[in-house]
C-alpha cells in the first residue's frame, strides 16, 4: 500500500464516525421492525434472514403485513419492484466508483440503503481511503440493522424506555448533507428541482407511492438540463 | 414456513437486482455514456432533497400534535448547522428536541 494511506484502525475510526447517524436510526427501526415480526409470529432468525438478505427498511415493514394476511407471490413481487426501483438510482452516482472496488464491489451494491447512498455520497475524503471509508460505513450499517432486528425478536417487550421519535436523526442527517451539498455545488437547481418535483409528487401520487414517481422525473429533467448546459458550454 | 424463506429470498433477489441493474446496463466498455456520468454526479443533492421530503411527507395527517415539531426540529438543526458546522452536533440537538417535543 502507498504511503499516506491512513491505517485500518483511523479508515475504521473515519467510518464509524460517519455511520453514527444510521447507528441511531437502523438500530431503533429494525428493533421496531423486530418486535412487528414477534408479534407476527416469526421470530428473530426470520427477522435476521430477511434483514441480511432483504435490507431495505420500508419494504420490509410492509413485507410483514403480507407475511401476515397471505398476499399473493406476484403482489409481493410487484410491491418489492415498485418500492425499491428507486435505489436504482442510486447506483448511478457510483458506477464508477464501485467498478474499482474489486471483491467489494457486489457487497457495496447490496448494501446501497437510503442511508448508506446518503453518507456515502457525503466522504470527500480525496485519497485512496475514501473507497476503504466507504465499505466500512457499509459493512457497519448493515451489522446495526442485523443487530437491532435481532434484539427487537429477543428482548423488544422487555424495553422500559420510550424512544419514540429517536428516528428523527435520519432526517436531520438529510437536512444535514443537502445543506453540505448546498454550500459545495455552485448551482443550486439540481437540488431545487428535487425540492419541487417532490412536493409536486407527493401531492399528486400521496404519501407511499410519489418516491418512484419523483426520482423518475427529476433524473429526466436533470439529464436533459445537464445536457442542455454542456451545449451551451457553461460552467 | 417454508413459504416464508421462499418469500423473503424472492424478495432479496428483487431488491439487489434493481441496485445492480445500472451496473449491468453500463458494463461495457470501461467509458460510461457521458449523460449518465453527469446525471450521476448532479443526482445526490436531488436526492437527498427527495428523501427530505420523504421523512416529512406525514407532517400532515396531524399537524399540531407532530408536524409542527417535526418543521420546529428540522429548524433546529438548519440553525445550529449553520452557526457550528457540527454533524454530530445538530443530529444530537435536532433529535432530542424533538423527542422531548413529542412528549409535551
Amino acid at each position: 500500500m502507498s504511503d499516506g494511506k491512513r491505517n485500518n484502525m483511523q479508515v475504521m475510526k473515519a467510518a464509524f464516525l460517519k455511520s453514527i447517524p444510521i447507528m441511531c436510526s437502523y438500530l431503533f427501526v429494525s428493533m421496531a421492525y423486530g418486535m412487528m415480526m414477534e408479534n407476527a409470529g416469526y421470530h428473530w432468525y426470520y427477522s435476521l434472514l430477511a434483514s441480511m438478505t432483504i435490507y431495505t427498511g420500508a419494504f420490509q415493514f410492509v413485507l410483514i403485513t403480507f407475511l401476515s394476511s397471505g398476499a399473493s407471490i406476484i403482489t409481493i413481487m410487484l410491491t418489492a419492484f415498485l418500492m425499491n426501483s428507486r435505489q436504482a438510482f442510486y447506483s448511478l452516482s457510483f458506477l464508477d466508483v464501485f467498478r474499482d472496488m474489486g471483491k467489494r464491489k457486489l457487497y457495496m451494491i447490496h448494501t446501497m440503503t437510503d442511508e448508506t447512498y446518503a453518507v456515502n455520497c457525503s466522504i470527500d475524503d480525496n485519497t485512496e481511503n475514501k473507497k476503504d471509508i466507504m465499505f466500512f460505513v457499509a459493512l457497519f450499517s448493515r451489522c446495526y440493522w442485523m443487530i437491532g432486528a435481532v434484539l427487537g425478536g429477543v428482548i423488544g417487550q422487555l424495553l422500559p424506555f420510550d424512544l419514540e421519535g429517536i428516528d428523527f436523526c435520519m432526517t436531520a442527517l438529510f437536512v444535514i448533507i443537502f445543506m453540505d451539498q448546498w454550500e459545495k455545488n455552485k448551482n443550486h437547481f439540481p437540488a431545487v428541482i428535487g425540492l419541487i418535483i417532490a412536493i409536486i409528487c407527493l401531492l399528486i401520487f400521496g404519501q407511499t407511492a410519489f418516491m418512484l414517481p419523483a426520482l423518475i422525473f427529476v433524473s429526466g429533467i436533470l439529464m436533459f438540463w445537464s445536457g442542455k448546459k454542456q451545449k451551451e458550454g457553461s460552467g | 414456513m417454508g413459504e416464508v424463506l421462499f418469500v423473503i429470498l424472492i424478495s432479496a433477489m428483487i431488491t439487489f437486482g434493481l441496485r445492480l441493474l445500472p451496473f449491468l446496463i453500463f458494463r461495457n466498455g470501461t467509458d460510461l455514456p457521458n449523460r449518465i456520468k453527469r446525471l450521476g454526479e448532479i443526482l445526490p443533492s436531488a436526492i437527498m432533497a427527495i428523501l427530505i421530503v420523504y421523512c416529512l411527507k406525514d407532517i400532515g395527517n396531524n399537524f399540531m400534535a407532530d408536524g409542527i415539531w417535526s418543521l420546529t426540529a428540522v429548524l433546529i438543526v438548519v440553525v445550529s448547522y449553520k452557526w457550528k458546522h457540527s454533524t454530530l452536533l445538530s443530529i444530537l440537538l435536532g433529535t432530542v428536541s424533538y423527542m422531548l417535543l413529542l412528549h409535551i
